[in-house]
């Protein structure tokens, strides 16, 4: 999958990008049709789920099924107001408004993708409560804009439940806003599939990854805080296919960037060894 | 500490405070004389074993300090791995164990077992191993030392040292081949058959017995072949070929068909043709299908129960599942329904302690027998009321305060049900705070350092109106403000300042009678080093110990409320937390989560010390009463905006902490003695 990217015309431009071949993705619930029936209905939609299960890959495809331009952003702990709204610049001897990449999706009735929301600043939230209501608009202090967010704008945030930190925990009037979707690693079978696809390689080493993968996950809590997902998974099995032998391709791609500690990496190198 | 060896007189007098002997008329005159010859280490490191071994059991401290003083000088620096095994022993199955424990480890040690250098211990590989097969499938399966491998279904033994393999990383291998051949044992059925009326039939036993692992282990090296292919090629690679007149019975084993039954009958055909001893392959372990069935045996029981109760009261709140009535609990359906059963759509409405012994009885049987799943008559399952009427003992005051309690089945509040009481905490020895701060000085140091860096986080706060620092984005935007005509801002400047952190931390420890031994000292020795990190954070935090006996005895003990300072008190508090009664965890966390809530911090956050679920004296409280009156306590309080975690060391505990904290919210340590090298990681985590 390669999005064709809409050249920027400045390098700080919120680049909108139009997806115009099929991103994989493969449905495991009835996502699609929840998510389809709430961008109808103008709802936001928040997707909750483990790292690497999906989440980024099904908003990239459904953009492409709605057919409508994606806005990501990837929020961090420095994320303010402004970085998300925009702000004035000076060039030469004028001043030049930017639309941040928030203002930049409502104008083009895009869908916004605000990817681990929680890491945001707590007050950057704020400014997407009035788009998530019946009001759909977004206040531009600055410019003394109101700008009213057409039909097919549609904002989209992803959450790790899985975070233990119990200073990153979403308020609940920022999550009553939305409509959640739960994800979730899938099935062995179809999970299989998708690291055969995404990764290029067949069947039976698919098949063996998410065996590692499911082995993985059981550490949770008991050495690992999070288990291998399937886009680690998918990591390995295109080191794989560019024809790095199995276990080498695991322990870069899946057991280091787990663990730290040496009995659980020590465990997994195991882990590895006993699958392949 | 000096170098001069202590005198007989010296370690007669100091066993004689460790173990308070002179109270029970033993005399430590001929271990002080034994001791006398040790270098000083040598017999600081004897009297510190026995200290920790007192703190157990008296007569555990005696047994450690006098089989010490006679082995002590050939033990040497293996001392400690000794009393280690020992201690383990005590905790497993009490002071015979023990006393054997001992004694394997120093005959195995006079052997010359421990001598070469490329041997691997089984300390040094435990941690390792013990992740290892918690990944793999089907119930969790504890990990120990003993003189042979072999497992009883329930705990994988391995021997403590392994020298067969002529380098360290071939012993590594060996260990994990043979833990991966106990563990398929208990996966894939070997205690699923009796061995017993074909082993009688034969001459030698014991050889039968070998054989009989021997063939189980082709077996099972197949069935790993086909689920974890690498490890079953790692297996071959050691043991190298079977020897030829093997080859067949091998080649028939390796059938995916193939059970244990199928072992058995090529013993049977061994025993027709006539066998001397099998040969020797070191990572076969031993088999003791006897011990095993039995325990597998009183597993089934206690699954089958456990299962059946769930079920039978599933039924009686969901009518559409049919069943017996119930006179507290009558089904709302009338009489006469179909009994008509599907086991699958029930299972997905259990609660998840029974959906495990559900799946520990598929695992053992195969499948769940059809009895199990039938409806029992009345009489299987009758609520208790503990010893209500009874006066609890030691009860002579009024109670500090009354709490609701949740009944699951009635799906209401028995009111002012649990009877609290804020006791005293008991004083401990300050010294041993000391000597714990001493011990783990420099992991204490290294959390210090990591938590202080945690503070340290200045976060720089931009556009303040002054500061150390201009904003240079503030500055851009209040030039471009004012050359479009705007109002410039006048906060110009990036001001560094601490982040208030502002949380407050409720630890509440479980004072249990099951916390007695270690588990009991590593909570207290987690509790040292949690106070030495978070006073280098500068969070506010308490410390409350629990423990009751009924619902009219619920206790609780302030060790270190709010405003308490850490201070020599507070730490001899600490030293004095001791295992005592039972957990009736609701009411403690009702009243904590209260004191916590009064806590004038942004963030709340209740940690609880546990090594089990929920349980209390007489059956109300234990099992799904308990944990259903413990989860809707916890949903009070996130009520309040109290976050709660657990960190225990259960290892069952995965089946029920995520319904009572939620999937993320807690941790499982799987030994006791790594939690205070563990806690200290969790909170930064839990709170960074």
């Amino acid at each position: 999958m390669n999005p064709a990217r809409n050249p920027a015309p400045r390098a700080l431009a919120t680049p909108l990008v139009h997806l115009d071949s099929e991103p994989y993705y493969h449905a495991t619930g009835d996502e699609l049709a929840v998510f389809a029936a709430a961008a109808q209905s103008r709802l936001p939609v928040m997707l909750k789920g483990p790292t690497g299960c999906g989440k980024t890959r099904f908003v990239e495809h459904m953009a492409w099924r709605l057919k409508r331009p994606l806005v990501t952003v990837a929020c961090h702990d420095d994320l303010t107001t402004a970085d998300l709204v925009g702000r004035y610049l000076i060039v030469g001897d004028e001043t030049v408004w930017m639309d941040g990449p928030l203002t930049a999706a409502v104008r083009a009735g895009a869908i916004c993708y605000l990817d681990e929301i929680v890491e945001a600043r707590k007050d950057t939230t704020v400014v997407i409560h009035p788009l998530t209501d019946s009001r759909r608009a977004l206040p531009v202090e600055k410019r003394g804009e109101y700008i009213e967010a057409p039909p097919d704008f549609m904002l989209v945030i992803s959450y790790n439940p899985g975070y233990q930190s119990v200073l990153k925990e979403m308020k609940p009037s920022t999550r009553q806003r939305f409509v959640a979707l739960d994800f979730d690693y899938p099935e062995a079978a179809t999970e299989a599939r998708i690291v055969a696809h995404e990764g290029g390689v067949d069947d039976e080493t698919a098949r063996r990854l998410v065996k590692l993968g499911g082995l993985t996950r059981k550490l949770k809590g008991a050495g690992l805080d999070e288990g291998a997902g399937t886009r680690l998974l998918v990591h390995a099995a295109q080191l794989i296919a560019n024809g790095m032998n199995p276990a080498i391709a695991c322990t870069a791609a899946i057991a280091r960037p787990l663990a730290d500690e040496t009995d659980t990496r020590d465990a997994l190198d195991d882990l590895i060894r006993a699958v392949f | 500490m000096s170098e001069r060896k202590l005198f007989a007189h010296e370690l007669e007098a100091r066993l004689d405070e460790l173990l308070l002997l002179s109270l029970r008329q033993r005399s430590a005159a001929e271990p002080a004389a034994l001791l006398e010859a040790l270098p000083r280490q040598l017999q600081e490191r004897v009297l510190h074993w026995a200290g920790v071994a007192a703190q157990t059991s008296d007569d555990l401290g005696w047994l450690i300090a006098s089989r010490a003083a006679e082995q002590a000088a050939s033990l040497g620096a293996q001392l400690d791995d000794w009393a280690r095994a020992g201690l383990d022993a005590y905790d497993r199955s009490g002071l015979a164990a023990t006393r054997r424990a001992l004694n394997d480890y120093a005959a195995a040690h006079r052997a010359g077992a421990f001598e070469s250098q490329e041997g691997v211990a089984f300390g040094a590989i435990e941690g390792r191993l013990s992740r290892f097969l918690h990944a793999l499938e089907g119930r969790p399966l504890k990990l120990a030392g003993g003189p042979r491998a072999w497992t009883d279904s329930e705990t994988l033994w391995l021997p403590e040292r392994l020298d067969a393999a002529p380098d360290a990383a071939g012993n590594r291998r060996l260990y994990k081949a043979i833990a991966a051949l106990l563990w398929a044992q208990t996966r894939f059925g070997t205690f699923n058959v009796d061995p017993e009326p074909e082993l009688a039939q034969w001459p030698a036993p014991e050889a039968a017995l070998r054989w009989f692992a021997l063939f189980e282990a082709m077996r099972l090296e197949a069935c790993l072949a086909r689920e974890l292919p690498g490890l079953a090629a790692d297996i071959a690679g050691l043991r190298g070929p079977w020897p030829a007149q093997l080859a067949s019975s091998a080649a028939a084993l390796a059938q995916a068909a193939a059970s244990a039954a199928d072992s058995l009958a090529c013993l049977a055909e061994l025993r027709r043709v006539g066998a001397g001893d099998p040969p020797n392959f070191p990572h076969v372990g031993a088999l003791d299908p006897l011990a095993a069935r039995r325990v597998r045996a009183v597993r089934i029981a206690r699954d089958t129960a456990t299962l059946r109760q769930a079920l039978n009261l599933l039924r009686a709140v969901d009518p559409s599942a049919g069943g017996e009535d119930h006179p507290d609990y009558p089904p709302l359906a009338a009489e006469g329904q179909t009994q008509q059963l599907d086991p699958q759509a029930e299972f997905l409405a259990l609660p998840p302690p029974a959906r495990a012994a559900a799946r520990s009885l598929q695992q053992d049987l195969g499948e769940i027998p059809p009895e199990v799943l039938q409806a029992a008559g009345p009489g299987a399952w009758q609520p208790v009321d503990g010893i209500d009427s009874a006066a609890a003992p030691g009860v002579t005051t009024q109670p500090d305060a009354f709490y609701d309690e949740w009944d699951y089945r009635r799906a209401a509040w028995r009111h002012g049900w649990c009877h609290l009481y804020e006791m005293r905490a008991p004083v401990g020895d300050h010294a041993w705070v000391d000597e714990v701060r001493t011990r783990h000085a420099h992991l204490i140091r290294s959390i210090r350092r990591r938590f202080e860096a945690l503070r340290g986080e200045d976060k720089p706060q931009r556009r303040q109106f002054d500061g150390e620092e201009i904003d240079l984005d503030a500055q851009v935007e209040a030039r471009a403000d004012r050359k479009s005509g705007g109002e410039p801002s006048p906060r110009l400047f990036i001001h560094r300042r601490r982040v208030e952190r502002s949380l407050s931390v409720m630890f509440m420890v479980d004072m249990s009678g099951s916390t007695k031994g270690w588990v009991n000292d590593a909570e207290r020795e987690s509790l040292v080093l949690l106070c030495e990190a978070i006073e280098a954070l500068g969070d506010s935090y308490a410390i409350y110990g629990f423990s009751g006996w009924t619902r009219t005895h619920c206790d609780i003990y302030p060790v270190k409320r709010f405003s308490d300072r850490y201070d020599a008190a507070t730490r001899s508090r600490i030293a004095g937390i001791e295992a005592r009664d039972y957990t009736r965890m609701g009411v403690a966390v009702r009243h904590l989560c209260g004191l916590l809530a009064r806590q004038n911090t942004r963030h709340k956050l209740l940690v609880t010390l546990s090594d089990g679920r929920p349980d209390d004296y007489g059956d109300e409280y234990r099992g799904r009463y308990g944990i259903e009156d413990t989860r809707r306590a916890l949903l009070e309080a996130r009520e309040k905006g109290i976050r709660s975690y657990c960190v225990t060391i259960d290892r069952h505990g995965a089946d029920y902490l995520p319904q009572l904290y939620g999937p993320a919210h807690y941790a499982v340590i799987d030994d006791a003695q790594k939690l205070p090298q563990k806690i200290a990681e969790i909170y930064r985590k839990l709170t960074g």
